[in-house]
């Protein structure tokens, strides 16, 4: 996979992760050019469209498009479940995941999909596992929170 | 576990995203993150000291900044701090911030591999997963460079965990996507095709992309895999829908992974070990059964998995290409998704469905859905879904159906999206061609095409359709009467001027007897569309005038008196004004006889493919063209690399096809041209000389005459420069053999005697880099073609030949290149090399590639010489002495006596011996001012022991200083060779 981008239905771009180098400036004109192709299609066409020399796959799921870029030789209907498996862990983690979930947690959004694509290949494909790393993430930043709590509290009662 | 993150800080964050969201204008917006910027700036360059939190609020709220799409210039420095933080989150913003927003700043990236290189050592799989998901991201060559060693060992360790292993797996493919020299695998190749066979399933998905990638590089190498590959996919098969329990995804097995073990055996031919490939078959037959079963879930996600698969496997049938049951049986499966109600389905139905057309076992099955793919044309809603309908009736055509197709393709361009059109329009151009058994036919359809869609119709097209007509006399009457029919619509294309042009001035003779097409009805059709025509073609309107001056002399006084008006003569283009001149002149000067050779039916065209393909290929990238060489097409070109195959062919036909618009220039196309100007010269003397002396004098002394002469030639030129046709000038017959070597290139051979690395060749267009590594009596040579232009190469092509002797002596195998360099890339090709026997000359490497247009042709010597299969020897000093006394017949020793051309510098001296390959003893001459060598020349055929000596005058004024250079072996070319390799290094 060449590259990820979440947008909603205004066109506004909530999520870009890019596997191949590309300039800041070329990212741009990628993204608006797909935004506006895409946003042009009609809701019962297909999925998957042609595009400069990448396959462009993508699916809307209520107010946001998951578009995907692979190469020619790539799966499409696999690129679809990508996206949908990507669904399914936002959902689980953030519990009915809206738009808004990931406007105020981008940065879980990404960590999300590091943990399920890195480098524009599957790297996990177990729903629990993918959770399980997340999880064990949010456990050890509470943990040290909690050891910060101890501290400050000692550091208070401490004559 | 949503708690998580509602709860967690950054409230600042939280509070500046909603700020951001109300805000009602992009004004509000910018003026409001401009507020924001400030205030970091501030914090940032404060006195006071910011604490983790904040720094890591900060770098996040830069972060979001940044993916709104504002530049953001600052906050790198507190990002990097971040990344040293044992606090878990810090770290993670400051790697997210890194990943997105590197900075190629040198200071920084050595801060940031410092950080990664801890936390990798670190043993916390957490940090170490956080570590390589950041170089994974960021992928770049610096990053390559400190981590490309110690990936590998990472992911083959035991005591890894698996979650570790999966990301360096990945993060490995990237830095091999991104710096393939820089990747080494070697000694862990045989440790990463077994991850194959790991316990855990998510360590074999990630796994398996890594080694694909290699495969597909290096396929010898990692041929292993394809049993283990079998024998994983054929678990999955047969498993039931529980028993892989998290990797089952909607009642399928493992669907990510199926799909990668099927795409992992499309790098390799079908498995020789019978056993193996009896299992794999039964894996597809039973792919290809439970595609009838009836679906376990009705939701899209089971049928998605479920097809992802099956094409997978369609693909890889239609790869090996030699089980005729599986392709037909494969038809049938798609023939069943054209009519499904998914559009997907129909979608990717189609665009299998072509390349099976290709295949001679599943042609005439895929023929049978000629109807359906008709109506798909005609009924898709959708124009991506018509167009891949467009691309299968395309590749169905043959003899059979090709006037059905054509038709249906040229009525539906009457209708077509303009994003298609120019495309359908080569291929209707193509087929018609093709399959054109009258000729007739041909030009009807071709002349409808113009009429249709002449904005289309590119120059290649009606190029195309003049040539064809001139090499064939029976169409020319009907191409002459259909094309002035056709003239005669009120408004009619550009294009069709031209063709009518062109035609009419060849052979309008051949209807001028009807009273209707009269010399002078033709002229006065074709002159009144020359105003509404650009300058190109009215140029070319002026060549068929003189043209009729010569057929129909009737036509004279007409014409002289149109090439005589103010508007012809005195035109402002200068183009114009020129032929006006010349021709009114040569029409008035020079007797029949001469008008009559100068201006002599078109001899034919040599037979030749058409250029059309080309054009065609380059519209639509490659592989999209490789079907319709299906003809010509070799058996094995399916298996492994179609497209290349294709490429090649395609590169042949434009190698041999001089331009299509040099050809239609009248006087010099039928001899090769080496030079334009010098042989349009020559041909005009010809001329001359024919004409008699009367001529030649009157063409002397007359101003003009003599350009006037040279007109068809130079005039013709913008047609030659026309835009779109920039790839296809004219190369010379001769420039298509390769070049012989560049006068440097022995020059070049010496730079590398003594090292492996660095670069052999560069001009203004193209760098050519190397590195090389040597065992035994094995090399293999990376050669980097960059190029350093903005505009594509292509028809990008090396060979490596090995000139007289050397075929026996050295053993040379190169994989291909892709034909297309994107301006600024860089290619890699390695090349394998044996020495089956001392040698002594050089393999020749040949590139060749367009560069706008120009053909590209460069040969060099492939630094390979005998040296770099030395093993060196150490031994002592009384080893040495009694070795050299047993080499002491006269053929075996060696000696060169010779000037320094370089300082003595001790140091340097020793790097260029050790650079040699021998081993330097130390201690073993008795003048400690000598140095003395010893290796061994490890060849297929049998090992040459050497011994090396070189004596420096050091004491000597510089100018005057002198070598003693002495060699002895146990074989005469051997002492020789690296002797004369030797004597020019100093």
């Amino acid at each position: 996979m060449q590259f990820m981008l979440l947008f909603s239905r205004q066109g506004k771009l909530r999520l870009q992760k890019w596997y191949v180098p590309l300039s800041d400036k070329e990212r741009k004109k990628i993204s608006r050019d797909l935004v506006q192709t895409i946003l042009a299609r009609k809701p019962k066409m297909c999925s998957f469209l042609e595009w400069r020399d990448l396959k462009i796959v993508y699916k809307r799921y209520a107010s946001l498009y998951f578009c995907c870029a692979v190469e020619d030789q790539d799966n499409e209907l696999i690129t679809l479940e990508i996206i949908h498996r990507y669904v399914e862990l936002l959902d689980k983690y953030f519990g009915s995941v809206c738009e808004l979930d990931i406007i105020f947690n981008f940065e879980k959004a990404y960590f999300i999909l590091d943990e399920f694509l890195l480098g524009g290949e599957a790297q996990e494909t177990s729903k629990k596992n993918v959770l399980k790393a997340i999880e064990q993430a949010d456990l050890l930043q509470e943990a040290i929170e909690q050891a910060d709590l101890l501290q400050e509290v000692r550091l208070l009662t401490d004559p | 576990m949503p708690a998580v993150s509602k709860g967690d800080g950054m409230r600042g964050l939280a509070v500046f995203i909603s700020d951001i969201r109300n805000c009602k204008s992009k004004e509000a917006e910018i003026k409001r993150i401009n507020k924001e910027l400030a205030n970091i700036r501030s914090k940032f360059k404060g006195d006071k000291a910011l604490d983790g939190y904040s720094k890591k609020k900060y770098v996040c709220k830069l972060l979001f900044i940044f993916l709104l799409g504002h530049d953001i210039d600052f906050g790198h420095m507190e990002a990097v701090n971040l990344l040293s933080s044992n606090k878990y989150t810090e770290k993670q913003i400051g790697y997210l911030f890194i990943s997105v927003l590197v900075n190629s700043n040198s200071e920084l990236i050595r801060l940031i591999n410092n950080a990664i290189k801890n936390d990798l050592s670190s043993r916390n799989p957490t940090f170490m997963c956080l570590a390589l998901h950041c170089i994974a991201n960021v992928g770049s060559r610096e990053m390559a460079e400190a981590f490309a060693g110690e990936i590998p060992r990472i992911l083959v360790a035991g005591d890894t965990m698996d979650s570790v292993k999966q990301s360096a797996a990945l993060c490995l493919l990237r830095l091999y996507k991104a710096s393939p020299d820089l990747v080494l695998m070697g000694e862990w190749t045989s440790r990463v095709v077994h991850l194959l066979n790991d316990q855990h399933m998510g360590v074999v998905t990630a796994a398996i992309s890594l080694i694909t990638c290699l495969s597909s590089k290096n396929p010898d190498e990692f041929k292993t895999c394809v049993s283990l590959a079998v024998s994983r996919l054929s678990r999955i098969v047969s498993s039931a829908s529980t028993d892989l329990q998290d990797y089952t995804y909607y009642f399928v097995p493992a669907p990510w992974l199926s799909c990668k073990l099927l795409r992992l055996l499309q790098c390799y031919p079908p498995p020789e070990d019978g056993a193996v490939k009896g299992r794999l078959v039964e894996c597809l037959e039973t792919i290809l059964n439970k595609a009838q079963e009836p679906p376990k879930s009705k939701k899209v996600q089971h049928s998605n998995a479920k097809n992802a698969i099956l094409f997978e496997a369609i693909s890889l049938i239609i790869h090996y290409d030699s089980e005729p049951n599986l392709l037909v049986r494969a038809c049938n499966q798609l023939g069943q998704f054209l009519q499904h109600r998914e559009t997907n389905l129909r979608y990717l139905a189609l665009e299998s469905m072509c390349t099976l057309a290709s295949s001679e076992f599943s042609h005439e099955a895929v023929k049978t859905h000629i109807e359906t793919v008709i109506n798909a044309l005609k009924t898709e809603r959708d124009v991506s879904v018509r167009q891949r309908a467009a691309d299968l009736l395309y590749a169905m055509c043959d003899r059979s159906n090709a006037k059905q197709i054509v038709a249906e393709m040229l009525s539906y361009l009457e209708t077509a999206d303009y994003s298609i059109r120019e495309e359908m329009v080569l291929k209707v151009a193509i087929l018609a061609e093709k399959y054109a058994v009258d000729y007739s036919w041909y030009v009807d359809t071709i002349l409808n095409l113009i009429r249709i869609a002449g904005d289309y119709v590119s120059e290649e097209v009606w190029y195309r359709v003049i040539q064809i007509v001139i090499n064939r006399d029976d169409v020319q009457g009907y191409a002459a009467k259909t094309v002035f029919e056709a003239l005669q619509a009120p408004a009619c294309h550009e294009n069709m001027v031209k063709v009518g042009g062109y035609i009419l001035g060849e052979f309008g003779n051949l209807i001028a007897g009807d009273p209707r097409s009269s010399p002078l009805v033709q002229f006065n059709l074709l002159h009144s569309k020359f105003h509404l025509c650009s300058v190109p073609t009215r140029a070319l309107l002026l060549s068929a005038y003189i043209k009729f001056i010569n057929l129909f002399p009737e036509t004279k006084a007409t014409i002289q008196e149109v090439l005589r008006s103010d508007s012809q003569i005195r035109n402002s283009d200068v183009e114009l004004q020129q032929r006006a001149v010349e021709y009114l002149k040569l029409s008035s000067i020079a007797s029949t006889d001469v008008l009559a050779t100068v201006l002599e039916e078109m001899p034919p065209f040599p037979e030749r493919e058409s250029s059309i393909l080309a054009k065609l290929k380059k519209k639509k990238g490659p592989g999209a063209v490789s079907v319709e060489l299906e003809d010509g097409k070799e058996r094995g070109e399916l298996n492994g690399g179609g497209d290349r195959g294709g490429d090649a062919a395609i590169a042949a036909s434009n190698a041999s096809t001089p331009s299509p618009s040099a050809d239609l220039l009248g006087l010099r196309s039928a001899a090769p041209v080496s030079g334009a100007a010098p042989s349009a010269g020559s041909l005009l003397v010809d001329v001359f000389s024919e004409a008699g002396p009367a001529a030649s004098s009157a063409g002397v002394n007359d101003d003009g005459f003599l350009s006037a002469l040279h007109a068809p030639e130079a005039s013709d030129s913008p047609l030659v420069e026309g835009p779109g046709d920039s790839d296809s000038a004219p190369p010379s017959a001769a420039s298509e053999d390769p070049a012989p070597p560049l006068p440097e290139s022995d020059e070049l051979l010496n730079k590398f005697v003594c090292k492996n690395n660095g670069v052999l060749f560069e001009n203004q267009l193209l760098q050519i880099g190397i590195k090389s590594e040597y065992r035994q009596n094995l090399g293999r040579m990376y050669l980097f073609y960059g190029n350093k232009t903005s505009v594509q190469f292509v028809s990008f092509s090396t060979t490596v030949s090995c000139p007289g002797e050397l075929q026996s002596q050295l053993n040379v195998q190169t994989k291909t290149v892709e034909p297309l360099v994107e301006g600024g890339a860089q290619v890699q090709q390695v090349i394998n090399i044996e020495c089956l026997t001392d040698f002594i000359d050089a393999p020749l490497l040949n590139i060749k590639f367009r560069y706008g247009g120009a053909l590209q042709n460069i040969s060099l010597k492939l630094p390979v010489t005998i040296n770099k299969f030395f093993q060196p020897t150490e031994m002592a000093a009384a080893d040495f002495f009694q070795r050299w006394k047993q080499l002491s017949q006269p053929q075996q020793e060696a000696q060169k006596i010779f000037k320094a051309s370089h300082g003595m510098d001790t140091e340097v001296l020793k790097a260029k011996l050790l650079g040699l390959g021998t081993a330097l003893l130390e201690n073993v001459d008795p003048n400690p001012e000598n140095y003395v060598c010893a290796g061994v020349i490890q060849t297929k055929a049998q090992q040459v022991g050497c011994l090396l000596r070189l004596e420096p005058n050091a004491q000597a004024q510089p100018g005057e200083q002198m070598y003693r250079l002495t060699l002895r072996s146990s074989k005469d070319t051997v002492s020789q060779r690296v002797c004369d390799l030797l004597a020019e290094q100093f």
